[in-house]
């Protein structure tokens, strides 16, 4: 395997249940040691694409590929055994008759013994649980069943692990901890992942690259900044973190709206059109004026930030942070513009758009 | 280390438990090897004393019998099915319809033996030869002497004198599933018709009779005196009186002064299948004469040959005249018998 | 015990899938084992259909079906009461000599029914010792019947709870005392959180549990017939053996069938949508509450009625009589061919255990790694042969080789199967397996419902191919499941008595068939000695059961 052949390669696959079709034309691709969160709501087709890399689903069309290897296609299918792919599920699935250290080993049986035993005590040191390598999973803590499972998947070498929501049976002040060393745990060993979550902070903070699904299509896959800042369609902006949508008109470069100016658009000198601007809170600045046409009607503490809810004119509301120390009580009149520098995504329809429109 | 013992533990039990089992029952277990096989092999709806009768038959000829004991309508079913690989060189039944239904199924080849001729009543064997009666046995009443005066019974026809109101609430007889019972209203049918039949199954119904599972339990509920009458086999009487001398039940003759009572037979035939009907008629013969004793002798039934004396307890019984047995009519007769009891609602 | 939704989130429509995509190997065997168990009952069917004259249907046909719905709902009912009832008391509550009952209640199903219904009605008839004693004390006007239809649905569900009694139980301990708790915080009762969370999470098994009793009663015969109650299984018989029409009587069981799939799809509708596999394997139990005084006595008195009554007394009975005999006739009273016949017995009993359980495995296994909808169908095909009466399998069985042997010589094989049917307990075997790979799968397949699909993938993604995830995963999880299946199909095996005496090759009699021998000629006293060894070669597996019982909360308590 070279160096840019990538460790995961969906090619166009699709998968039908029936009349509903929960992957269409996936295409994507894995570098090594490259980890992925894989988000969207519930139904999106997340599971589905993770049942079709692990084996557990055969493709109705397209290909799937690891580390150069077809393993699905028109023809081929690899049964989940004979894939290099690595499971960590929610609900942790340790065998709960096997010792943490057989747990560990189970994947590895055809070494030879001596090479099992080192494997398993450096995967167990790895996740640093090496002093319960006798115990039963009934006899561990969630967070610790957590870390076997995952020592017992990264023990065969896989090419990919894929995580199927791996904290969230965990309670929260444990889930941050055993999140960050789940991560060192494969960028240490340099594993490539696929992890599958509904949070989207924890896509965010975890992934090189962030897929966004919907309806079976990936909606968006990259880097979470790029998802985040310029998402690529109005699903993706209001699904990662929160996002309101004013109608706007670009001309001769300029953005306005009902706030007034937002900003210049490079490029679309030329232009007249009609669109949609996606602002986010803290791209929405506030300062008090008894004139002004627009209302706070919503005061939110949180801490750092206190997110102020405001009535436009038009009956639109946005959103802004503020910090914590600023407070406009409810009925403050205030003027609404947009934080200077940012350039907002801008929307023809329900997609994005950085080319004017023909 | 992969393979925990622990998870093989189960398999090893599981597999040493069946060896063990399958070595244990030796080595004739799976029909392979073992004994050597007979040189009669016999199909028989009959268990009774028969075990004995076939030791005695092989020491006096030699001839070794094997033999398999069960219901008559599955054994039938099973030489059908086995065909002409059918081990079974003769089947043996104990009831006339029986008999004849196995002759109806082609299931037995005709014999033309002088000796069955002589020995066996010509009404006890089928006139073409396929089946010969080898005993006989009596389904009459039995009462308790405390509670009943036999000169109550009507002489003529017993069973359907039953039906008179005197009787209400003091009969006890078998269930409609039990053969006797079936082959008892088989030939009131042929004798009487079936509306008069009809009306006799009836009149017992109305007289409340007791219905029960097994002769054993009539004859001690007759005993006990919750029941004062009830239709019962006479071998099970003697039986029971064996085990009780102090037994409070009498037997009554049925329908002396008219029809007789009714009897029915245990026979045998030799099978089409069979591939030594030459050794298997030998036997037959043998059961019809000097195995007569043997064959009905402690099970108290009475033999067909006339020439053989019934045991010492059925003698006491005293002499009756039997209702000919009409194996056809019976045979033919005992859907419609099933179908009446039914209908009645007879259980 | 957790109900989690689906192993893998996602929508409902596939929370049901198995795990992995199908393997045609195991897929092709599953559907070749429920081939051959069924074709016996399909050969007939099919005979039945081809060969029937104008169909001499029994009179009162109408009124049989009538009284086997009857007899089904009463036996449920019963069954459900006496066996549900008790799992719940040995479960919730701790009174004296609990730790015992908790496994002797199982010890009626050592009693075949063939030997109950007799014992229970010359006990309790008018002519009996008890209605004797009555009639001693309160003079000649005591004198009843019990020969009915409510006298059968007692002796039938005090023989038949404790099916209902093990799976309730394994049901109860493995519920989670959380939600017991929960509905207790949330202002129920005692009573109503019974009503409320236990029994409905209880349902599936219960439900398995009550699929099995009344497939025992649509294929019994000995009891409804001491009994005098006209089942349908009757109807067969009365046409089959009173109007020599096989072919009519055939017709009738396909009838029983009937019953068989309305009750399997009973089975299924009580299961209901609703999964029940657990998180982390399995649940802690519900706390026992000590009862003490009365109370505690009235529940061990309680247990020791139904005990007594499905057990005890019975072989008291029969104690006697086997003693009566031996003073009667010592010479006589053991047959020097017992050593023989109680091998024949539990040698067929072990291997047709054996076999059934590694086809339950086999088949559950298949599913599991991925059968869908048609492979599971067919694996529950497998079950209907719990629901045609012995000899009509064993018939069936008959016509199968029939037919091979004249497909073989059709094809040149001469002699074709020659005797291999009748010749050896080949055919025997194969008719157990037909008639009893039902209790096995269904035991089986509730433990497989236990391991949470992910544990399947998990082994699977860690290289283990089919057979690994079987021996290495499956297997140690199922391990209750199979006891309880080797349990069950052991002492129905060593009972039964129809197909053996059907398909028997010659010299080979089995303990029942000599309890048959004895008994078909009204020997009671004679069929004594060997009706106990039957019991008492049934305790075993029973008291095999218990162990496994007395393991398995050990473990729990130990984890709790």
């Amino acid at each position: 395997m070279s160096a840019d052949t990538p460790a995961l390669r969906l090619d166009k696959v699709t998968k039908r249940y029936g009349a509903t079709t929960a992957a269409r034309d996936l295409v994507l691709d894995v570098a090594p040691g490259e980890l992925l969160t894989l988000i969207g709501p519930s139904g999106c087709g997340k599971s589905t694409t993770l049942r079709l890399v692990a084996g557990l689903d055969r493709p109705d069309e397209g290909c799937v590929s690891i580390a150069g290897e077809t393993v699905a296609d028109g023809r081929r299918w690899q049964p989940p055994e004979k894939r290099r792919v690595g499971l960590v599920f929610q609900e942790h699935a340790l065998f709960p008759h096997l010792t943490v250290a057989r747990n560990v080993a189970f994947g590895i049986d055809r070494l030879p013994r001596g090479e099992q035993r080192a494997r398993v005590g450096e995967m167990l040191d790895l996740v640093r649980l090496g002093h319960l390598a006798k115990r039963y999973p009934h006899e561990l803590s969630g967070g610790e069943q957590q870390r076997v499972a995952l020592a017992r998947a990264l023990a065969p070498r896989p090419a990919v692990v894929l995580l199927d929501e791996p904290f969230s049976s965990l309670d929260e002040t444990l889930r941050a901890q055993v999140r960050a060393e789940t991560v060192g745990a494969l960028r240490e060993t340099g594993t490539t992942a696929l992890f599958v979550t509904h949070d989207q902070t924890e896509a965010l903070s975890t992934g090189d690259r962030v897929v966004v699904m919907r309806d079976g299509v990936i909606e968006q896959a990259d880097t979470p900044q790029a998802v985040f800042e310029s998402p690529a369609t109005r699903f993706v902006a209001s699904f990662m973190g929160d996002a309101d949508f004013l109608p706007a008109h670009v001309h001769d470069a300029l953005l306005t709206s009902e706030i007034g100016v937002v900003s210049t658009v490079p490029g679309w000198g030329n232009v007249d059109v009609d669109v949609e601007v996606v602002l986010r809170p803290h791209e929405v600045a506030l300062a008090p004026d008894p004139d002004a046409r627009a209302e706070v009607v919503a005061v939110e503490y949180h801490g750092a930030f206190v997110l102020h809810t405001v009535r436009l004119a038009s009956g639109s509301t946005l959103r802004s942070w503020q910090t914590h120390a600023v407070r406009y009580p409810a009925g403050t009149r205030v003027a609404v513009s947009v934080v200077p520098g940012i350039r907002p995504t801008l929307l023809v329809g329900d997609h994005a758009v950085s080319e004017p429109p023909r | 280390m992969p393979r925990s013992p622990r998870v093989r533990r189960p398999a090893l039990l599981l597999a040493s438990t069946l060896a063990l089992s399958a070595t244990v029952s030796g080595c004739g277990f799976l029909g392979i090897g073992g004994d050597e096989p007979g040189d009669i092999q016999v199909y028989s709806a009959r268990h009774y004393d028969l075990e004995d009768a076939f030791v005695e038959f092989e020491e006096e000829t030699g001839l070794k019998v094997d033999f398999i004991f069960g219901d008559d309508a599955e054994l039938l079913e099973r030489l059908k099915s086995e065909g002409d690989e059918s081990p079974a060189d003769m089947f043996v039944t104990v009831d006339a319809g029986n008999l004849w239904n196995a002759e109806e199924q082609g299931v037995l080849q005709p014999v033309d033996s002088q000796v069955l001729k002589d020995s066996i009543p010509a009404e006890y064997r089928d006139p073409g030869n396929e089946w010969f009666g080898l005993a006989l046995r009596a389904r009459t009443i039995a009462y308790n002497p405390d509670n009943v005066d036999p000169a109550d019974f009507d002489t003529e026809d017993t069973y359907a004198g039953l039906t008179d109101p005197k009787w209400k609430g003091r009969l006890c007889m078998r269930d409609s599933t039990e053969a006797y019972t079936q082959s008892l209203v088989a030939s009131l049918i042929d004798l009487h018709g079936r509306e008069r039949t009809k009306e006799i199954v009836q009149g017992w119904l109305d007289n409340d009779v007791d219905i029960m599972s097994n002769d054993i339990e009539l004859l001690e509920a007759v005993d006990a005196g919750t029941c004062d009458v009830a239709i019962v086999n006479h071998y099970y009487y003697a039986r029971e009186l064996d085990e009780k001398p102090d037994l409070n039940v009498k037997l009554f003759w049925a329908s002396q002064d008219g029809a007789g009572t009714h009897v029915n037979i245990s026979g045998a035939g030799i099978t089409e299948s069979s591939d030594a009907p030459k050794k298997a008629q030998r036997l037959l013969e043998w059961l019809a004469s000097d195995g007569q004793k043997a064959f009905v002798g402690g099970n108290h039934e009475y033999p067909v040959n006339p020439d053989v004396a019934p045991d010492d307890v059925i003698a006491g019984f005293g002499d009756f005249t039997p209702m000919p047995v009409d194996a056809k009519a019976y045979g033919s007769l005992n859907p419609e018998a099933t179908e009446l009891l039914a209908e009645v609602g007879y259980e | 015990m957790t109900v989690t939704a689906a192993p893998v989130p996602g929508p409902r429509t596939r929370a049901r899938r198995g795990a992995g995509s199908g393997r045609p190997a195991w897929s092709f065997v599953t559907f070749l084992v429920a081939l051959v168990v069924a074709s016996p009952v399909i050969a007939v069917v099919v005979d039945g259909v081809l060969n029937g004259r104008e169909a001499t249907m029994p009179r009162g046909l109408g009124g049989m079906v009538v009284t086997t719905l009857l007899l089904m709902t009463g036996v449920g009912l019963g069954t459900l009461v006496v066996g549900g009832g008790l799992a719940w008391l040995v479960t919730a509550y701790r009174f004296p000599g609990r730790d015992v009952l908790v496994w002797l209640l199982v010890l009626p199903l050592a009693m075949p029914a063939y030997i109950l219904g007799f014992v229970f009605l010359s006990t309790f008839d008018a002519a009996g010792p008890v209605q004797s004693l009555l009639r001693d004390v309160l003079g000649d006007a005591v004198a009843f019947s019990v020969r009915s239809l409510p006298g059968a649905i007692v002796v039938m569900s005090l023989s038949l709870f404790p099916y209902v009694y093990l799976m309730a139980r394994a049901a109860l301990v493995e519920q989670s005392p959380t939600t017991y708790d929960a509905a207790r915080s949330l202002g129920a009762g005692r009573r109503r959180a019974f009503w409320r969370v236990v029994v409905p999470l209880a349902r599936p098994s219960l439900a398995a549990g009550l699929a099995i009793v009344m497939m025992e009663v649509l294929t019994d015969f000995a009891t409804v017939q001491y009994f005098g109650v006209k089942t349908v299984s009757v109807g067969v018989y009365l046409v089959w053996k009173g109007s020599y029409d096989f072919h009519a009587a055939t017709q009738i069981s396909a009838l029983v069938l009937v019953f068989a799939v309305a009750v399997l799809a009973g089975e299924r509708l009580m299961r209901g949508r609703a999964r029940f596999t657990q998180r982390g394997g399995r649940g802690a139990g519900l706390p026992a509450e000590r009862l003490t005084g009365a109370h505690g006595w009235a529940a061990t008195l309680a247990c020791l009625l139904a005990l007594a009554a499905g057990f005890v007394v019975p072989v008291i009975r029969l104690v006697g009589w086997a003693v009566a005999e031996a003073r009667a006739d010592p010479e006589a009273f053991v047959d020097e061919r017992f050593g023989e016949y109680l091998a024949n017995s539990l040698a067929v009993a072990a291997i047709a255990a054996t076999g059934c359980v590694l086809l339950s495995l086999v088949m559950s296994h298949a599913v599991r790694i991925g059968g869908g909808r048609v492979v599971g169908s067919a694996a529950s095909v497998t079950t209907f042969g719990y629901a045609v009466p012995g000899a009509v399998v064993g018939i069936g069985v008959l016509l199968v080789f029939a037919w091979a042997d004249r497909a073989l010589e059709a094809l040149g094989v001469p002699n074709g199967t020659g005797l291999l049917v009748t010749g050896s307990v080949l055919g025997i075997l194969y008719a157990y397996l037909v008639r009893f790979l039902a209790p096995a799968y269904q035991a089986v397949d509730a433990s497989f419902a236990k391991i949470a699909p992910s544990m399947t993938l998990s082994a699977m993604s860690l290289g283990a191919g089919p057979l690994g995830v079987l021996s290495r995963v499956h297997l140690p999880l199922v391990r209750p499941g199979v006891a309880v299946a080797l349990v069950l199909v052991t002492i129905d095996a060593i009972k039964e008595l129809p197909i053996v005496l059907l398909l028997r090759p010659f010299g080979f009699t089995t303990v029942a068939v000599w309890v048959y021998q004895l008994a078909a000629e009204n020997f009671w006293q004679k069929a004594a000695l060997p009706a106990l060894v039957i019991v008492a070669a049934a305790t075993v597996p029973v008291y095999v059961l218990f162990r496994q019982i007395r393991a398995t909360d050990r473990r729990d308590a130990r984890e709790r």
